[in-house]
């Protein structure tokens, strides 16, 4: 909410002039979002400051709906919009400075086509940082390429508090620019740090962002984050219940969290399966919020991983091997079986189940399943269930499937997971996928740490048999074990992958 | 004038050609709603009332609408001309399906008459001819006289008939609903008379006898009603004695009784029927006809008459031999009765050759008690809220009774094995649902949870939106059998600068009618459900998530275990296991990330951005502008924004494991037996300073004060009181009411459990740091609390179900089933600031 643009040297006197503002006047101006003043600070022949404060009403914005929240929760009414310097600052210069941003200058000609030396000062821009980049570094490769001099100011979040830094920088560019490219760097690039997780701007006005920025766009990699950041803040507003539970543990959404319900879920598509362009760019903005999963890591060319694929024709095999053709997908996430599976007309009957219906949502619409024909569409059905709850929906079938779901369950109810699913569902085959936590070490995972954040617990082999051993027994089927991916002499493979059938009666 | 009785529940099916008024008579004779026409349902599905084209449709849909209502247990009239027999046997069978009686209304009038009506209506103008076809049918129809099923078929002949005629809704015979008890449920008697004394000693009852020294009546002396659950008679010694006893007591007003399928099978041997003498009817009917013919007489009448389930108590009762479904009770079909009697059979024998009984109490949802006899038993016990008391005394076992509303049982031995089991006691019965598992349609769709509060409806959007969370995140239901339910704010306050204050809320429960309150200082943490128990337990959030890992959690326990024993609780309580409310603190332990990504970053920003703003303004000044308006906006910003971050920053403290967490105990939810949701707030907090004191280091003390609010010199001493508490940066108080001077809690249900008032300074992390500026605080005060307050008063009347199921030792998915529908509640959209 405060910017100030100095210019040093001979031309000090006509910042006035290129600004189109007197400096000798305080001059306000009404917004939507609130109020802005433009005032000198400093006006002396060789310096003057010009200064754009910003008032902004939160009340307003939040009633307005002109600002957008993640999750429709707290963070709408106690949120960092009125201090830092964000959408609401560009939006405010492209009102406040419009002919400067031209640059027009009819008062001086010439001089709006001049580098000047000009120095702005952002004391509070907030930095989302993209993966594992610092703040100063991200702030370093979007300016520097533009020829400024960056000078980005960490503070700490809570003093007193061992909290690390603040997710903003106190920002001063220095450099010879034109004025107006001076001001559109600003204006394009305030939003991109910001990452647009807390507002909303109207499409239009993304477009005249995106024109101000095609003279200059830095080179890559800092120019794709540019258009990708803008489209991430037209991701859909999800007001999900799940959000609103976790606000009253006092935890932070975690949007990212359905997609990494079932691990596999949170793996990108192939690129000619994706949605609507900025789902998917979302998607891997997210991903970092889960520690990283090795099977991400080493995505292959055609971008699909290999351990993830390897799993999944594993266990189609399996399907196929005992002629399993009525499926149970259980904990079918975002569908990425299901779409094998429908794939194969080998399968006649699929039932997707989830606890999740954000993730059952979302697995309809990648499925596309309005698209497909009726008699296909009859092959599948999705729908909300759970393995720890008995299911009589769930009997009957030739399989049913637990791919890497049970290492996501608390080990304390995984008993009746065994009774709903082998007990009460019985059905000719289960087939169950989970991580060999020996094998962690060779992804370099340190000792103790899981793949998932989600995972409560990983398996060694030895834990997998002794459990599957005992469900088999319990409840009369007959298990074997096999393994997935590479094998390692030592760890085994990274999947582990039991076949259990049910012994006749 | 006519009166025409219907049973209250019943489909009503009228007969009558076009023309003869059926419309007209429904009208007035019976409620909006209450009759479906197939004009109507012509007009739905086709546009036009008299489009014979859409009959086929017109009666699917008829036909599902009356079934619907049936379904919900309301009489509905089918206006069709119905003259045909087969429109007739239709209605007859609907009415099965739905086990209701089916009753004829006939409307008969003069051919020439209807058709005249006919012609006066310009929509009608199908002309003579299907009138007269009708006319004839329904001349066919009534010359036969049969009933066709109908339970009673009722003429009026001609339009003055019609006109007058009422209805009389006469309530089913096994609605006995006004009857209220107390009562004693007695099992399976089978002839044990002798048994059947003893049990009515202990139970309290006086026996009167005949000058020959027979039992003939049993009276209690306070008023308690006998409940005799069928088959009384057979196999056993004296089955005379026990008929002549029973129906004593019955025609005295003493005992109800519904029938046995061995009641069912004597009947039909007395009435000279062709029975298979077999399972001890012999030694029945050879006592009988040692008897005078007129005893005979009265046992067949008597036995002819019971009905086969009576549903007692305003609904909350159901008794039948064989039990009953839910969807049974209140009905009359002949499969109803045929379930009461014979329970769920379909024909198949078992090994010993006896019917296999389905196990339809485990599938048993039903909010009424359903006592029943029928399959011995060796030991007592609840299943869905249904209890079998028939414990094989014939064979040896145990004469037993229920005493209700007390649930509790009582239980005689046999004097001697009277007869030797076919197959071993216990082995016909149900494999029982496992006491913890839990099904999908306990929680999942649209639900109904009864309480004592009332009914509480989740609907099916909430209840998945909370099963994610209650699947993946919380702890085992088992280790979760209660979920606190959310506080409304006190009323918005008008005074200046305020948004909550303490007078709203003494205001409020003044005019709830409640003399006294406590208040409570509210500790700023993060409200932690401590359940304590011999093997371990759990100390859980709002959505039944851990607090901590099960280290940890163990060793906290530990502590609160020892501090609790210490205090005497324990044995106090006599329990082994503890249920506590309770605030964990600080806030930092449990909403670190939202602590650090929510509200941290927003007092950082003002920090770096507004000193620089209030820096240049001065600068602008010192040049000999006029910035005065500029210099306050940005000043006052930051002030408020310093405040802000004030605000959140006392609520957090350092922690390292356990170190520096802290428990204020506020309530004892429940203990072995019993619930202390209802019992006055000084007593729980006075509990909570033992454990206090037993541990200083892991207890915080809550601050609290009673008010009188009939002195508004307490009053406003309270209100200093709080002004006090959150001047010191505390979040504020909780506002409860107190039971009077002599235990009474004369307030209405939908008075708020507790009312939060918080601090002005607290309110800068809810509304922003900005609120309390008077523009800000005049937008902000037309908050609307209705769906909050609703919420509460809907969680509350939940979670304390569930604690009473608890206690009752219900099985698990009864607890988790209220449960449950507190986080789907809490799922519900609702402004989270309140």
């Amino acid at each position: 909410m405060f910017l100030s643009v100095t210019l040093t040297g001979p031309h000090a006197p006509d910042l006035g002039f290129l600004l189109h503002k007197h400096p000798g006047r305080v001059q306000t101006f009404d917004l939507a979002a609130g109020r802005a003043t433009v005032l000198y600070p400093v006006d002396e022949p060789g310096e003057s400051t010009c200064a754009l404060l910003l008032d902004i009403d939160p009340i307003a914005l939040v009633r307005g709906k002109r600002f957008r929240s993640e999750s429709g929760l707290l963070d709408q009414y106690v949120n960092d919009r009125p201090y830092a310097a964000s959408s609401l600052v560009s939006v405010a210069l492209g009102r406040v400075f419009r002919s400067a941003l031209n640059g027009e200058c009819p008062a001086r000609p010439g001089l709006a086509d001049r580098a000047l030396p000009l120095t702005v000062r952002i004391p509070c821009v907030p930095v989302r940082t993209h993966r594992d980049a610092s703040a100063d570094a991200q702030v370093r490769a979007l300016f520097e390429p533009l020829g400024w001099t960056v000078d980005a100011r960490s503070v700490p979040l809570a003093p007193g508090l061992d909290w690390g830094d603040a997710p903003y920088v106190d920002l001063t560019l220095s450099g010879e620019q034109r004025l107006a490219d001076a001001l559109s760097h600003v204006y394009v690039l305030l939003p991109v740090l910001d990452n647009a997780k807390h507002y909303w701007v109207g499409s239009d006005e993304v477009e005249k962002l995106l024109r101000r920025a095609e003279a200059w766009l830095p080179a890559p990699p800092a120019r794709d984050l540019i258009p990708r950041r803008y489209l991430a803040f037209r991701r859909e507003f999800v007001a999900d219940a799940t959000a609103r539970l976790d606000a009253l543990d006092g935890a932070v959404p975690d949007t990212a969290g359905a997609a990494a319900d079932t691990g596999d879920g949170a793996l990108p598509e192939p690129a000619d399966e994706t949605g609507p362009a900025g789902e998917t760019v979302a998607a891997g903005e997210v991903a970092p919020a889960v520690p990283s999963m090795p099977e991400t890591g080493s995505a292959d060319v055609a971008g699909r991983p290999p351990l993830a694929a390897r799993r999944a024709e594993a266990v189609l095999n399996t399907l196929h091997e005992v002629d399993a053709r009525r499926v149970v997908d259980l904990g079918c996430g975002e569908g990425h079986y299901l779409r094998r599976l429908i794939a194969d007309p080998h399968f006649t009957e699929i039932l997707g189940v989830d606890v999740s219906p954000r993730a059952l949502a979302t697995a309809e619409r990648r499925l596309r399943l309005h698209r497909l024909s009726d008699r296909q569409r009859a092959r599948l059905t999705l729908r909300q269930s759970s393995a720890t709850y008995r299911d009589d929906g769930l009997a009957g079938y030739d399989a049913i499937l637990l791919v890497e779901v049970i290492e996501h369950i608390p080990p304390d109810r995984l008993e009746s997971v065994a009774a709903n699913v082998f007990g009460a569902a019985r059905p000719s085959h289960v087939v169950v996928t989970t991580p060999n936590v020996e094998y962690n070490a060779v992804y370099g995972l340190p000792e103790g740490r899981l793949r998932h954040a989600d995972h409560r617990f990983e398996w060694t082999r030895a834990e997998f048999a002794a459990w599957a051993a005992a469900v088999a027994d319990v409840h009369g089927y007959d298990v074997e074990l096999r393994g997935v991916g590479d094998v390692d002499p030592d760890r085994g493979a990274p999947t582990q992958l039991a076949v259990f059938g049910r012994r006749a009666a | 004038m006519r009166e025409l009785h219907v049973p209250a529940l019943s489909l009503v099916a009228l007969v009558g050609v076009s023309g003869s008024g059926k419309s007209t008579f429904g009208a007035r004779a019976f409620a909006p709603f209450e009759v479906i026409g197939s004009d109507f349902c012509r007009g739905l599905v086709s546009g036009d009332e008299n489009d014979q084209a859409a009959s086929g449709d017109a009666f699917d849909v008829l036909h599902y609408i009356v079934g619907k209502r049936l379904d919900r247990g309301l009489l509905t009239v089918v206006d069709a001309t119905n003259v045909s027999a087969e429109s007739r046997a239709a209605l007859v069978a609907l009415a099965r399906d739905h086990d209701v009686l089916p009753v004829a209304l006939v409307l008969d009038v003069d051919v020439n008459l209807a058709i005249e009506r006919n012609r006066a209506r310009p929509d009608r103008a199908f002309g003579e001819g299907p009138v007269r076809r009708q006319h004839a049918q329904l001349r066919r129809s009534l010359r036969g006289g049969a009933k066709e099923g109908f339970r009673a078929v009722h003429v009026l002949k001609g339009p003055a008939e019609i006109d007058e005629a009422t209805i009389v809704r006469d309530p089913l015979l096994n609605d006995r609903r006004s009857l209220h008890g107390p009562f004693d449920i007695v099992g399976d008697v089978h002839g044990c008379l002798d048994e059947l004394l003893d049990l009515l000693a202990t139970l309290g009852y006086a026996v009167s006898r005949d000058d020959r020294g027979r039992p003939v009546d049993a009276a209690h002396a306070e008023g308690r009603t006998a409940v005799f659950l069928g088959d009384l008679v057979d196999r056993g010694p004296a089955v005379a004695g026990v008929l002549r006893l029973v129906m004593g007591m019955t025609a005295a007003g003493h005992a109800l009784a519904v029938p046995g399928n061995h009641e069912a099978k004597l009947v039909r041997a007395l009435d000279g029927r062709n029975v298979n003498v077999s399972h001890g009817l012999a030694q029945t009917l050879a006592e009988l006809d040692a008897e005078p013919p007129e005893f005979r007489r009265a046992v067949r009448d008597w036995c002819y008459d019971l009905v086969s389930h009576l549903v007692l108590d305003d609904g909350n009762l159901v008794v039948a031999h064989a039990g009953l479904k839910e969807a049974y009770h209140g009905r009359a079909s002949g499969r109803v009765r045929s379930f009461a009697l014979y329970g769920d059979t379909d024909g198949e024998t078992d090994e010993f050759g006896l019917p296999v009984r389905y196990p339809w109490a485990e599938e048993y949802r039903g909010r009424a008690l359903v006592a029943y006899g029928h399959t011995p038993t060796t030991d007592l016990e609840w299943v869905n809220n249904t209890i079998c008391l028939d414990t094989g005394c014939v064979f040896g076992g145990m004469l037993s009774a229920l005493r209700y509303p007390e649930r509790e049982t009582v239980q005689v031995p046999a004097r001697a094995v009277h007869c030797e089991p076919v197959k071993p006691l216990g082995g016909a019965r149900p494999a029982e649902r496992p006491r913890d598992e839990l099904r999908l349609d306990d929680v999942l769709g649209r639900r109904a949870v009864e309480t004592a509060g009332g009914r509480v409806t989740v609907t099916a959007e909430n209840a998945a939106g909370a099963f994610e969370v209650m699947s993946r995140f919380a702890l085992h239901p088992r280790l979760v059998p209660y979920l606190p339910a959310t506080m409304c704010p006190v009323a918005t306050s008008q005074r200046e600068g305020y948004l909550e204050h303490p007078e709203e809320a003494f205001a409020q429960y003044a005019a709830w009618s409640v003399g006294n309150v406590v208040c409570e200082e509210k500790h700023m943490g993060s409200r932690a459900v401590v359940y304590l128990r011999p093997d371990g337990g759990a100390v859980y959030t709002r959505t039944g998530r851990t607090f901590f890992p099960g280290d940890l959690t163990e060793t906290l326990l530990g502590r609160v275990r020892a501090a609790a024993t210490t205090a005497g609780l324990f044995g106090e309580l006599g329990s082994e296991w503890l249920l506590l409310d309770a605030e964990l603190l600080p806030w930092s332990a449990k909403s670190m990330g939202l602590l650090r990504e929510q509200y941290a970053p927003v007092g950082a920003a003002a920090e770096l951005a507004l000193p620089s703003a209030v820096a240049a303004v001065e600068s602008a000044r010192a040049r000999g502008l006029d910035v005065t308006e500029t210099a306050d906006w940005t000043q006052a910003r930051l002030a408020d924004a310093r405040a802000y971050a004030a605000a959140w920053r006392r609520y957090v403290w350092p922690t390292e494991g356990l170190d520096g967490v802290q428990l204020a105990v506020f309530q004892v939810l429940a203990a072995e037996g019993r619930t202390f949701v209802d019992v006055d707030h000084r007593w729980h907090l006075d509990l909570s300073d033992r454990l206090v004191a037993a541990d200083p280091g892991l207890f915080r003390a809550t601050r609290r004060r009673v008010v009188d609010l009939a002195e508004q010199a307490d009053r406003d001493a309270a209100t200093a009181w709080w002004e006090g508490l959150t001047a010191d940066g505390g979040e504020g108080m909780i506002v409860k009411p107190l039971p009077d001077a002599d235990g009474e809690r004369r307030w209405a249900r939908d008075v708020q459990p507790g009312v939060k008032v918080r601090g002005p300074e607290y309110l800068r992390i809810i509304y922003g740091p900005e609120y309390a500026r008077p523009g800000n605080l005049a937008r902000l005060r037309s908050r609307s609390l209705r769906h909050k307050a609703s919420l509460a008063i809907r969680e509350h009347a939940l979670g304390r179900e569930s604690l009473d199921r608890l206690v009752r030792g219900e099985p698990l998915w009864r607890v988790h089933e209220a449960v449950f529908a507190v986080l789907a509640l809490e799922s519900e959209p609702v402004d989270p600031r309140l």
